[in-house]
């Protein structure tokens, strides 16, 4: 598959390769994917719609070529962190469309048993769905520095946000990352909002890409799925030999900044309409993927339904998983440790007696 | 008449901006967005781009230029977007601007607001939902304020723009939309409550209930509940955290000679535990006929699922619990 966007470069001297080497399958699977996790956040926007889903969701309509193209190019050693922006991540990193969404519903059956919410999604090697916008940038470069100190042959990505780029702590990170030559590939998903603030109007320097100063840096064209993992394949060999890199994926997303966010000061509706309509990445791909015959229409309308169907039988299934019991209010607080815990008055105690189930004492 | 919370804060920055050219409001989405919970709704077109700033998101560096602005004699009121992100900035409300008037020997006051909201939010989880307010109380060179009702939010954040200290002004997240009359006098835009008293918000011989912020309110329906059960309560709206007002604690409790303390932020080294501890050390502990209750957040970070999220901050039953405990009522 060739790449089609332009790769902007910065400190380096050659870049991505102009073509990735994928199976028909994984390609069709890849398209599969960032199908799913639209079908998935438009079931958390109609669940949020019916309250079912409490406080702050942001949705990553719009940005799925993002991660499922970096997610295509990571090994099984490699780990990822992000910001609040993590459903998509959750489910490629091998939680369920269930599981995300019985999170989102708040219920046991979720990846973080109801705990975490919208912005607390984990799993194997997925350390979130971070709330604290740029807090994520450091916690990131750690996890590479034990990559590299256990010389485990893994990278960590490090996602965030046009918005989180301008946290000084970003600075702090690059830095000791590059003294110390980290297996990290930077990743700032420029989305063009901080909230409500446009880029134009938060950020100096507007090409991100650069502005790891001294760390080289690459601009994707991330509508096109193939350059996001062409970027990555480069990206990831780079970093393991030379520390670390910084990918701006230009991006866009189609609701606002969460669904708190009326979407209706910072920008035209008519801006959101002509952007998909000329740069979807799901469209772009699969127009690819019919032009060199690797699906059909017709393949492609019933993957349409089924990823529909399945994203509505994930509805039912984290519907049907009940609220997390008591003992979960109170275990989790230490590892290991059975602490009696006081609740909102003297008279109310959550203790954990011996090794059976914790029990409430009023 | 009747107004919001948010509709008072809005008003008392209105107010204090038209007064005074020095005042300016910086922070995150305080412009062109009206802030993420609208509190400025209107005053970047009042005011303009000068006097109503947006920032990139980046807490740490608006914090300190707001710091530095305000030493060079202006009047800054730096929103925080929610006070879970003045975290990022703490070492510059503290380090920079608590301690620079003691560190100069007075050469270098810092009139600074800082305010945003704080406390419970629903269904946030751990990192958006919790209170600073203990945090911040603790911290000489500070004052801490934590309006309850409407009056308290206009006439409060007035004065704290008045103040020539550094101010940290915690609203509730919860109550931006909560409705409180408010009479003529407070409405005028030159009423300013006094920093550091107390407001007993209703009078009452059983028990005397101390809280601040949104738990004045849990109070106050805790106070209605236990007066049909013939107890009454004298609910005291703390307003102030630092300067603590001692004063009227102290009277209260030695007219009822019971005392329950309630907050939304956890139990250890709460204000619920800073005031037993200064009605220990002072006139009124001869005056308690059992000892003091604390009804707090739970001690745990909030979780997101709503049956267990109910668990995590106090309600009136808590504090009705507590009440009769202390009155041996059981």
């Amino acid at each position: 598959f060739k790449t089609q966007g332009t790769f902007k470069l910065h400190k380096l001297s050659e870049g991505p390769a102009s073509s990735v080497t994928i199976p028909n399958q994984e390609a069709k699977s890849l398209l599969h994917q960032m199908m799913s996790v639209r079908r998935m956040e438009g079931a958390a926007n109609e669940q949020y719609r019916k309250k079912n889903i409490r406080g702050f969701l942001h949705l990553y309509v719009g940005q799925e070529s993002c991660a499922t193209g970096l997610r295509s190019g990571m090994s099984s050693v490699d780990s990822i962190i992000t910001a609040y922006r993590c459903h998509g991540w959750a489910y490629l990193m091998g939680a369920s469309q269930a599981a995300v969404l019985a999170e989102l519903f708040g219920r046991v059956g979720g990846v973080s048993k109801g705990k975490g919410g919208s912005m607390h999604m984990y799993s194997q090697k997925f350390y979130g769905g971070q709330g604290i916008v740029g807090a994520q940038v450091p916690v990131g470069a750690g996890l590479g520095f034990a990559h590299k100190y256990s010389k485990d042959g893994g990278v960590n990505i490090t996602l965030y946000g046009d918005g989180a780029a301008n946290q000084g702590q970003v600075f702090e990170a690059f830095n000791m990352a590059k003294l110390w030559n980290l297996p990290v590939i930077f990743v700032v998903e420029n989305n063009k909002f901080a909230m409500g603030t446009s880029q134009k109007r938060g950020a100096a320097n507007t090409d991100y890409y650069t502005r790891g100063d001294y760390i080289p840096g690459i601009h994707v064209e991330a509508k096109y799925i193939m350059d996001v993992r062409a970027a990555m394949d480069f990206s990831r060999q780079y970093v393991l030999q030379n520390g670390p890199i910084l990918l701006e994926l230009d991006t866009y997303r189609y609701h606002g900044h969460s669904m708190s966010d009326p979407d209706d000061t910072y920008r035209a509706k008519k801006d959101i309409e002509d952007y998909r309509e000329q740069n979807d990445p799901i469209e772009l791909f699969k127009r690819s993927l019919v032009e060199k015959a690797v699906i059909t229409e017709d393949e492609f309308k019933a993957m349409d339904k089924e990823t529909k169907a399945a994203a509505a039988a994930a509805v039912q299934e984290a519907l049907a998983s009940p609220y997390p019991s008591q003992e979960f209010l109170y275990n989790d607080i230490l590892l290991n440790e059975r602490v009696s815990v006081r609740g909102c008055d003297v008279l109310t105690r959550f203790e954990h007696t011996g090794e059976g189930t914790p029990v409430v004492r009023y | 008449t009747q107004m919001t919370v948010r509709d008072a804060l809005t008003k008392a920055m209105e107010e204090e901006m038209s007064r005074d050219p020095r005042v300016f409001l910086i922070g995150e989405e305080v412009g062109q967005f009206h802030g993420a919970y609208k509190v400025s709704r209107g005053l970047l077109e009042k005011f303009g781009p000068e006097r109503v700033i947006d920032t990139p998101i980046t807490e740490a560096g608006l914090t300190g230029i707001a710091v530095g602005a305000s030493v060079a004699g202006l009047r800054p009121i730096c929103e925080f977007m929610t006070f879970n992100f003045s975290m990022q900035a703490i070492d510059h409300v503290i380090n920079s601007a608590a301690k620079n008037l003691y560190m100069s020997a007075g050469q270098h006051p810092a009139p600074i607001v800082f305010r945003g909201p704080n406390g419970a939010s629903a269904g946030v989880a751990a990192q958006h939902s919790q209170c600073f307010a203990a945090w911040y109380s603790q911290v000489p060179g500070l004052k801490v304020l934590a309006p309850w009702s409407s009056e308290d939010a206009k006439s409060l954040l007035k004065a704290a723009i008045r103040d020539p200290n550094p101010t940290v002004f915690l609203e509730s997240e919860l109550m931006y939309n909560s409705v409180f009359d408010v009479s003529d006098e407070v409405l005028s835009p030159e009423y300013v409550a006094p920093i550091g008293k107390a407001k007993v918000e209703r009078e009452g011989t059983h028990v005397t209930l101390v809280a601040f912020s949104a738990a004045v309110g849990a109070a106050m329906n805790a106070a209605d509940i236990l007066a049909k059960e013939g107890i009454s309560c004298e609910v005291v709206n703390l307003r102030s955290l630092r300067p603590l007002d001692e004063e009227t604690i102290n009277a209260s409790v030695m007219k009822t000679n019971h005392l329950v303390t309630v907050e939304g932020g956890w139990p250890q080294c709460g204000i619920g535990a800073e005031i037993c501890a200064r009605v220990m050390e002072g006139p009124a502990f001869d005056h308690l006929d059992a000892p003091v209750l604390r009804v707090t957040g739970a001690d745990l970070p909030t979780p997101y699922s709503q049956p267990l999220e109910v668990q995590c901050f106090p309600v009136a039953d808590n504090i009705v619990r507590s009440v009769k405990k202390t009155l041996g009522r059981q």
